[in-house]
């Protein structure tokens, strides 16, 4: 008899099989995290059914500790799944199996190949069971409302946090739960394809194994779509790995024995942990009583009322807060509810039943903010909407006036702010990548059989709390089943989690060395605040006691309450809807691509009862307004005609094309002017766009090269179809020298990606591609170098013609760049003179691309700022000492452009990240201090391939409303 | 903190201060410690790790920043904090390579570091060989630099030897001491000037190699793993959860490429570049002089590994042809060509799987790290490799869980091949 046991993240399975190999049990269940126990149980079970001495194997991702721990035989999950494949499925030429947290991908025939996600891609199973919670679905639920969806949405297919946080706006924008449900599913197929095949086509029988796949019809059809296949989920697709196990072991082992030493494993805890936040119930208790001090006055707020009500309405990721508030601010009441996807809806019962419930009382002022903000503006006619920063700097001020740090976790967002001379002088947002805490503390209470508030609480005596460092929450994910396996009991976890919460914040977010460098009079706020382990364990880490108002959740609300009382005139009667509007109200939503330009965005469209409408998932005003943002503001629009305008030559000698990507966006006048010169005719690639990124994605090798270049995949499939006879695209270790640092060198991602192009575009066999070394930094070299190269490809170049076509390559790229610099000073001085903010969005060339940028150039416009780009007034400052190696072209670039906005007091900076870029790690601590020096504000915005602008407008609206505060 | 207001390192302070090395490859450094000892600097070798060390760089460098720097980063701010240091006296060495690559910029970042943490005052010394940081490198004289090459041979020749002895060796250990005690004796004749002579290594390598091949060893056919990577964590036990002493726990005989091919390859390419974009003739020539002469120890040592029966790696000459067909030796940021060739000199030597190490998002190593294994996988499909990424946050299981699957892979091929079931 045989045994295999397959404990994988969430699940964990076993099958028995007789002499023959017949299954004769088998099991399916989830071990909530309790993998040890259930283990031992499932021995248990089994010796007492079956017999105790049995050949005998473990496999799955959180089998291998244990298999060591008790010196069981283990075989390696993916490598089981192989055996078990080879035996029942042997025609199988690839298998896509997705577990808990890993996706797989196996090459059986035709080379052997194993892929496993790499350690970002940190959820597949989990992520589609944190979406499933967070849209309040059961996972078949979730299954058959994907089957009768209309469209699909593009959710980033990189990590799961990421796709959350394209996933939230569409749930708060009123998208349909069925919709979202099949971009779910889609994006998982994207990201499995994407960050596995590599560019390995999967084709022939295709086999699908693990949970999501078995459960879910809708992901094994976008499989099959996307794939263009059929693809098979057969008879026991749930327990191949442990019948690799089973069918692989080939030692005799006793079941009771191994129970017994899990048993003892479990016992002992050999977990890092961490000092405990309480020591004692004493210590916890002052704790209590020293915050319940930070408390807002009540007022009666009865059914006859019949005075004044300011209502601040916060229309979170996750959660709804209202407060409506008296004269003298005393709190009237408050709702903190869950959103539970649509946020309009909820909305509407609470006022509707609070109208209903007072109906005397004047509402005086209505004010919206928070992620749904414009939507409740529209859908109720409030009065006004603020940005979610503003307001809960507002309500900060109102208990500790003399507030100089705002830290605020919500349910997926955290925001901190410092303050100096009464104006947000710094602002942190979390960037995609760690996001979610809050409800990720919630997520993992479920997980794990609990209430947030009651895990929570466990937490907070617990003696050894576990050690689980400060990432994001996918690998806090893995750290957690780590920890577990090791022992660590629930309360002790709850608290290790409360504290990595914590220092995510300080240290990913902030990146604060010390508590005096964010101030000493601290508020906090956000849900996430509510939980007093969170509370306390940031107060421990931050070595300060702060301030947490007992409205800590509501703090976005009141502030907007606190907004709209300023805001009103004295006997201001609010635009909000009356009653029996409130009664007749109806939200319709539809979604249909805007079609008036080449983005193509997905518009949804919410109408209300009284004909009004209220669009989003637009880029720019035009379906909103009807007209086309004429781009006369942006030196991004600018350059982009530049580069569009060159156009094909005469064709003399063949047909030579450039993809537009990376340092083409700078460099494609050069290369277009030296091939037309020399009577090549000169193509290039479109601009990016989402499907021209698809196509190419499946050849990208490292999926945590940043987005620009990931794109060019894209580019060289486009080229590659257009029968050229040649693609060109040098590897270049040296940019052009400015003369502003020490070198001049491109970044390692910049410099040599066409050695990943070559090396792993298929499309590139059939056309000849030419990436050699070159470098224009040298032009005397450059003209030799290059007619060998030229000369060594298509033959009968001679030295006089590259001599010539050199020359005036050189001269149309400094054309180009002085156009660039007289646009620019043609912008500032036009801004200067209608008084227009000037905001230097500073970045690299490539940033231009919109699909890179998702329209942030436009929206700035959009928002009435002129927009400049870095390299237009680089020139302008002298070379200077940086606290870095200065020694990247387009990063000097940036160095400059930061030190001419601190001698201009009208310019501001906002510089675009792409992730992924190890080089901006250290450039953008470097630009703060340079702004810092000068008392600039610094805004970083994280792009990747999420197209979502909500954090950006966030970030940019609390940009501009600190400027008028620092100006007023 | 203003640029340039740092301290520098006095050549005074060359009798005061202990200055501390950040621990890399642990062989290689320690006979250096005591080559800087004999010049008359006090040093110290850091041993410290520990989870507060990554906390201490997450805490004082950008964390997006590579895993390297936060570990030597974090080291260095443990060591400071430990209370075992006079402060006063105490200085750092980084190393710097002045490529295109974020690495050369650890030194500022250890001082923003510094810095914050109120470390300020202390000065910190750039190792290299490109001419930044005039004023607080490490002075390098020609005897010095020599040396200090003929200690980077003895360490990747204690190194390989070990690595290719113990897995077989019939006394647990046997290979372990025998390293220990060449160690002893070569520090102690380093300090005393000793030992790195020509003719003083064409004497003691063939010693050392005579001494492991006398080793009793059951040379039965084992896993054979190379493990290339970005240098620190290719190296550094710190760096990657000591990934050589996991791959020998799994019954596995590890190679890893030595220290020596990365010198090489840095001056390398300061010809190369010369070659590829044109330039100062002399920064041509004074590369390809060196090169040429260490080509003579280079070939003492081949000779030593063969002479004895042990595997010796190609030549630097034959390695650099390697990159013929999968990567241009112009790619020259980080460990550029050189990490690709020495996975087809693994994988044709019959080290055929090969864990690829990097930090998460190392950006030279999307190009000539997972960005070439395709293609060597195409010419030479019995290539088993599997890149893995170490960051703070990347959890050991998952990274053995990864390399299990990769010797699973081996095994059940080294099975077909023996009939062994290993």
């Amino acid at each position: 008899m045989r045994v295999g046991l397959d404990i994988g993240s969430t699940t964990i399975k076993c099958v028995v099989l007789d002499e023959k190999d017949n299954i004769i049990y088998s099991t399916y269940e989830r071990h909530l995290s309790h993998s040890v126990e259930k283990s031992e149980e499932m021995l248990r079970r089994i010796a007492g059914q079956f017999g105790e001495e049995v050949l005998f194997a473990i496999s799955g991702s959180a089998g291998m500790g244990m298999a060591e721990s008790v010196n069981a035989p283990f075989v390696q999950e993916v490598f089981a799944t192989r055996v078990a494949a080879k035996r029942l499925s042997p025609e199988t030429d690839c298998i896509i199996e997705l577990g808990g947290e890993d996706a797989k991908i196996l090459f059986l025939t035709n080379g052997m190949e194993v892929r496993m996600n790499g350690s970002c891609a940190g959820g597949t199973g989990a992520f589609i069971d944190q979406i499933a919670t967070l849209m309040k679905l059961s996972a078949d639920e979730m299954d058959a409302a994907a089957q009768t969806a209309e469209r699909t949405y593009t959710i980033a297919s990189r990590c799961g946090v990421f796709a959350k946080s394209d996933i939230q706006p569409l749930i708060n924008q009123g998208a349909k739960v069925s919709d979202i449900a099949k971009s779910v599913y889609q994006a998982v197929v994207n990201q499995t394809i994407g960050g596995l095949a590599q560019g390995r086509p999967i084709e022939g029988n295709v086999l699908y194994l693990g949970g999501p796949m078995t459960f879910s019809k809708c992901l094994r059809e976008s499989f099959d779509e996307t794939l263009h296949t059929k693809g098979v989920c057969p008879e026991n697709s749930l327990l191949y790995v442990a019948l690799g196990a089973a069918y692989y072991a080939d030692q005799t082992c006793d079941l009771l024995e191994l129970a017994e030493k899990l048993s003892h494993h479990n016992a002992t805890a050999t977990y890092r942990s961490q000092q405990p936040l309480f020591e004692s119930q004493k210590e916890y208790e002052a704790f209590c009583a020293r915050h319940a001090k930070d408390s807002v006055p009540r007022a009666t707020f009865s059914a006859d009322y019949d005075r004044t009500v300011h209502i601040g309405i916060d229309s979170g990721s996750t959660t709804v807060k209202v407060v409506g508030i008296d004269e003298e601010d005393r709190l009237l009441f408050t709702a903190y509810r869950p959103n539970l996807g649509d946020p309009v809806k909820l909305l509407h019962w609470i006022l509707r039943d609070l109208l209903q419930g007072h109906p005397k009382m004047k509402v005086a002022s209505v004010t919206t903010t928070g992620y749904g903000e414009d939507l409740a503006k529209a859908a109720f006619h409030a009065d006004f909407g603020v940005v979610e920063t503003v307001a809960h700097f507002t309500a900060a001020k109102h208990f500790l006036p003399d507030v100089d740090f705002i830290i605020d976790i919500g349910g997926q967002d955290m925001k901190c702010f410092k303050i100096e001379d009464g104006a947000i002088s710094d602002i942190f947002l979390n960037e995609a990548c760690s996001s979610g805490c809050g409800s990720f503390l919630q997520t993992f209470a479920e997980a794990l059989g609990y209430g947030v508030e009651e895990f929570s609480r466990l937490g907070l005596l617990a003696k050894r709390p576990v050690d689980l460092g400060s990432r994001c929450t996918v690998f806090m994910n893995s750290s957690v089943k780590q920890a577990q396996k090791d022992g660590a009991t629930v309360d002790n976890i709850s608290a290790g989690l409360s504290i990595s919460v914590v220092k995510n914040a300080i240290y990913k977010v902030i990146r604060a060395s010390s508590a005096e460098s964010l101030g000493r009079r601290i508020v906090v706020q956000g849900g996430t605040f509510q939980n007093e382990a969170v509370l306390r364990a940031f107060e421990q880490e931050m070595g300060v006691d702060v301030i947490r108002p007992d409205i800590a959740g509501l703090m976005g609300a009141f502030g907007a309450a606190l907004y709209g009382k300023r805001k009103a005139p004295e006997g201001h009667v609010s635009t909000l809807l009356r009653l029996e509007e409130l009664m007749n109200f109806r939200q319709e939503t539809e979604n249909r691509t805007c079609g008036l330009c080449g983005n193509n965005c997905q518009l949804t469209i919410s109408t209300f009862a009284d004909g009004g409408k209220f669009i989003s998932g637009n880029r720019c005003e035009r379906p909103v307004t009807g007209t086309k943002d004429d781009g006369a503001w942006n030196l991004y629009e600018f350059k982009r005609k530049l580069i569009l305008g060159y156009k094909p030559g005469e064709n003399r000698r063949g047909r030579i094309g450039l993809p537009l990507c990376l340092n083409f966006w700078e460099l494609y006048p050069f290369w277009h002017t030296f091939f037309t010169e020399l009577g090549f005719q000169v193509v290039h690639s479109p601009l990016s766009s989402r499907k021209l990124y698809l196509e190419g994605q499946n050849s990208i090798p490292s999926d945590t090269a940043c987005f620009p270049a990931k794109l060019a995949h894209g580019h060289i499939e486009f080229l590659s179809r257009l029968g050229l006879d040649a693609i060109f695209y040098p590897c270049m270790t040296y940019n052009v020298d400015e003369g502003k640092g020490q070198n001049h060198y491109n970044c390692p991602v910049v410099a040599y990606y066409p050695e990943v192009l070559s090396g792993n575009c298929h499309c590139l066999e059939q056309t000849k591609f030419i990436y050699d070394y070159v470098g224009i930094h040298r032009p005397k070299d450059f003209e030799k170098k290059i007619a060998v190269i030229l000369n060594r490809e298509f033959g009968g170049i001679t030295a006089a013609e590259v001599k010539k076509a050199a020359k005036a390559a050189y001269a149309e790229y400094n054309h180009h760049m002085t156009e660039i610099r007289q646009e620019g000073e043609r912008l500032i001085k036009a801004a200067r003179a209608q008084g227009k903010r000037i905001i230097v969005l500073a970045g690299r060339p490539y940033h231009v691309d919109p699909e890179i940028n998702h329209g942030i150039d436009t929206l700035l416009t959009r928002y009435g700022a002129a927009v400049i780009t870095e390299d237009s007034i680089s020139h302008l400052v002298e070379p200077f000492q940086t606290t870095v190696l200065n020694q990247w072209t387009y990063h000097a670039r940036l160095y400059a452009a930061a030190k001419y906005c601190c001698q201009n007091p009208d310019m501001d900076l906002v510089q675009l990240v792409s992730f992924g870029c190890g080089v901006d790690a250290i450039t953008t601590d470097e630009t703060r201090e340079i702004l810092r020096q000068a008392d600039k504000l610094y805004t970083q915005l994280k792009i990747d391939e999420i197209t979502n602008l909500g954090a950006v407008r966030i970030r940019l609206r609390s940009l501009f409303a600190a400027l008028e505060e620092k100006e007023a | 903190m203003e640029a340039n207001t740092y301290p520098r390192f006095t050549p005074e302070m060359k009798q005061t201060h202990t200055i501390l090395i950040p621990n890399m490859a642990p062989v290689q450094f320690r006979i250096m410690a005591a080559a800087m000892e004999r010049e008359g600097y006090h040093c110290e070798l850091l041993q410290n790790c520990g989870s507060q060390v990554a906390e201490l760089g997450l805490k004082y460098v950008h964390n997006d920043t590579c895993y390297p720097a936060l570990l030597v980063i974090g080291q260095f701010l443990d060591a400071l904090n430990s209370g075992k240091y006079d402060l006063e006296h105490t200085a750092l060495i980084i190393t710097q390579t002045g490529g295109g690559c974020r690495a050369s910029n650890y030194i500022f970042l250890l001082r923003k570091a510094l810095e914050k943490a109120g470390y300020g005052y202390i000065p910190v010394l750039s190792l290299n060989f490109s001419g930044l940081e005039k004023d607080s490198s490490f002075p390098m004289t020609m005897p010095f630099m020599m040396k200090l090459l003929s200690i980077i041979f003895y360490g990747d020749l204690l190194v390989a030897l070990r690595a290719q002895t113990e897995p077989y060796e019939l006394e647990k250990g046997a290979a372990a001491a025998m390293q220990e005690k060449w160690l002893d004796l070569l520090c102690k004749q380093v300090l005393d000037g000793k030992g790195c002579s020509n003719h003083e290594m064409k004497e003691t390598m063939p010693q050392i190699a005579t001494d492991f091949a006398a080793i009793p060893v059951n040379r039965i056919p084992k896993v054979k793993v190379g493990v290339v990577g970005e240098i620190y964590v290719k190296y550094s036990p710190l760096g990657n959860n000591d990934l050589e002493r996991f791959l020998t726990s799994q019954d596995c005989e590890v190679n890893l490429p030595g220290l020596m091919g990365f010198v090489q390859y840095s001056a390398y390419n300061i010809s190369e570049t010369v070659r590829l974009y044109g330039g100062n003739l002399l920064e041509k020539w004074v590369p390809d002089v060196m090169l040429k002469f260490i080509e003579n120890t280079e070939a003492l040592v081949i000779r030593v590994l063969k002479e004895n029966g042990f595997h010796a790696p190609l030549p630097f000459k034959e390695l650099v042809k390697l990159a013929d067909g999968i990567i241009g030796t112009g790619n020259k940021m980080g460990e550029g060509w050189l990490l690709s060739c020495e996975m087809v000199e693994l994988v044709r030597a019959g080290y055929e799987n090969i864990v690829c190490a990097q930090p998460f998002g190392c950006l030279p190593n999307h190009i000539s790290g997972k960005g070439v294994i395709n293609r060597i996988r195409q010419m030479y499909p019995q290539a088993n490799i599997t890149p893995i990424d170490y960051d703070p946050s990347a959890t050991r299981v998952n990274q053995e869980n990864r390399i299990k699957l990769m010797l699973a892979v081996a095994r059940e091929r080294l099975q077909e091949q023996y009939g062994v079931k290993n």
